[in-house]
């Protein structure tokens, strides 16, 4: 029985890497050269309608603005996991081209998009860095297809902006330890051991940002 | 669905949102959240952190054909969207059943002595994850752990010296931990169970057996 699921992995492993292979050439087609923006920098919050231009329209130019912003973001914190540059960097454009694949997933009303794209960049960490599979929760039956309630999206945005702001107000040292979970390959035991204040120290925004997901999921 | 009452932990929480558990674990943690919807909202507002995070780092240069060669690699996509796999209507949830090759019928038990079954999953080599298959009535033999082990149920229920583990329910045992669990009468126990340390048994047989069954 093992042999059989080893051979499925290695299938579906094999098949991930090559879909995504930064060194094969664009197998003759011509690229869309699109020049990069330098100075814009919209507000957090616009990055929705960035991405579901990306995903009802398949519009480049946003495709863009997001990468001018997310790319270095993502590949800063796979060096911060461990990444060389040039595998951080090839990772980074990796996470990138799965953001137009998968952007038909995204749910404005369930993740935002600094949280989205961030579950792209820590799977590609797993797979690229850490080299191991890994296994995803069900998704729920709803899916993405219904359009999201308005109030839901907005809802969610304040919370992830309180999250934030809770999270950039906590004293440096405990802020440190968060960043170190996130980035820096420690233990889990080592982090059971270090995490127990600073989350405690956000649980109540935290436990609002739960509540209403758990409310939407009713 | 039954009411799960023992949930993941925050340290799981973090370590599964950040992606640093061993594959074993991980499977563990998505087969528990595929059955537990107040596990999904936890992990939905871990993950938000995360995304905090993302926003707030610095950022670095990158290379000045990063774009042209993202779009490349785009180019070279499947056109096909991605299909999300539909939820399990089964006993093992969907993560599980990719490890399985299917469902409870597809899993190629082995005996692990005293009546109990096991079948080991291949994962990485940092942790080890295994299905268990306790006949409803008896023990797994008395043991404690050197690091950690998490136990989900997946059918029937067992017991031990803490609390009783119904389907969805998750046991996190540690170093401090020694105990026996007991399946209930009416139904073999299945569970799911990680360890990233070998388990430490309190009598000679078990202990002699585990050079074997790689327990």
């Amino acid at each position: 029985m093992t042999a059989n699921v080893a051979a499925q992995h290695d299938t579906s492993a094999n098949r991930s890497k090559e879909a995504y292979s930064p060194y094969a050439p664009p197998s003759g087609r011509v690229v869309e050269v699109i020049q990069l923006k330098t100075s814009k920098t919209p507000h957090r919050g616009a990055w929705v309608q960035e991405l579901e231009r990306v995903r009802d329209k398949r519009d480049k130019a946003a495709f863009a603005d997001l990468f001018q912003h997310f790319a270095p973001r993502v590949k800063s914190f796979l060096m911060k996991s461990g990444a060389s540059d040039s595998l951080a960097e090839e990772s980074a454009q990796e996470a990138m081209a799965i953001v137009w694949q998968k952007a038909h997933l995204f749910d404005p009303s369930r993740a935002s998009v600094s949280t989205w794209i961030f579950t792209i960049a820590r799977n590609r960490k797993i797979d690229a860095l850490r080299k191991q599979n890994r296994p995803e929760p069900e998704d729920l039956a709803w899916g993405p297809e219904a359009e999201p309630d308005q109030e839901d999206v907005l809802a969610l945005q304040q919370e992830t902006t309180k999250l934030a702001q809770a999270l950039a107000e906590l004293p440096q040292k405990q802020k440190e330890l968060i960043e170190r979970a996130y980035f820096a390959d420690l233990s889990h035991s080592e982090i059971a051991a270090e995490t127990g204040l600073p989350l405690g120290t956000i649980k109540s925004r935290l436990r609002l940002a739960l509540d209403r997901l758990r409310h939407r999921m009713k | 669905m039954t009411q799960i009452n023992h949930h993941l932990s925050a340290e799981l929480l973090i370590a599964y949102s950040a992606g640093i558990l061993p594959e074993a674990f991980n499977l563990v943690v998505a087969t528990h959240i595929s059955m537990c919807d107040d596990c999904r909202a936890a992990l939905a507002a871990q993950d938000a952190v995360g995304g905090a995070l993302l926003d707030e780092v610095t950022d670095v240069q990158i290379a000045d054909d990063a774009f042209s060669k993202t779009l490349a690699l785009i180019a070279e996509q499947d056109t096909k969207p991605v299909k999300i796999a539909p939820p399990s209507k089964g006993v093992l949830p969907t993560p599980l059943q990719e490890y399985v090759g299917g469902d409870v019928d597809a899993i190629r038990w082995k005996s692990a002595g005293m009546g109990v079954q096991q079948a080991i999953l291949k994962t990485s080599k940092d942790a080890k994850v295994r299905l268990l298959r306790i006949p409803a009535g008896s023990a797994v033999p008395d043991h404690g752990h050197r690091g950690t082990e998490l136990t989900l149920v997946l059918q029937g229920a067992f017991r031990d010296e803490t609390d009783r583990f119904g389907r969805g329910d998750l046991e996190v045992a540690n170093e401090d931990m020694e105990h026996m669990p007991v399946a209930e009468i009416g139904e073999d126990c299945i569970c799911l169970a990680a360890t990233d340390a070998p388990l430490r048994f309190n009598s000679m047989l078990p202990r002699l057996a585990q050079t074997f069954l790689r327990i």
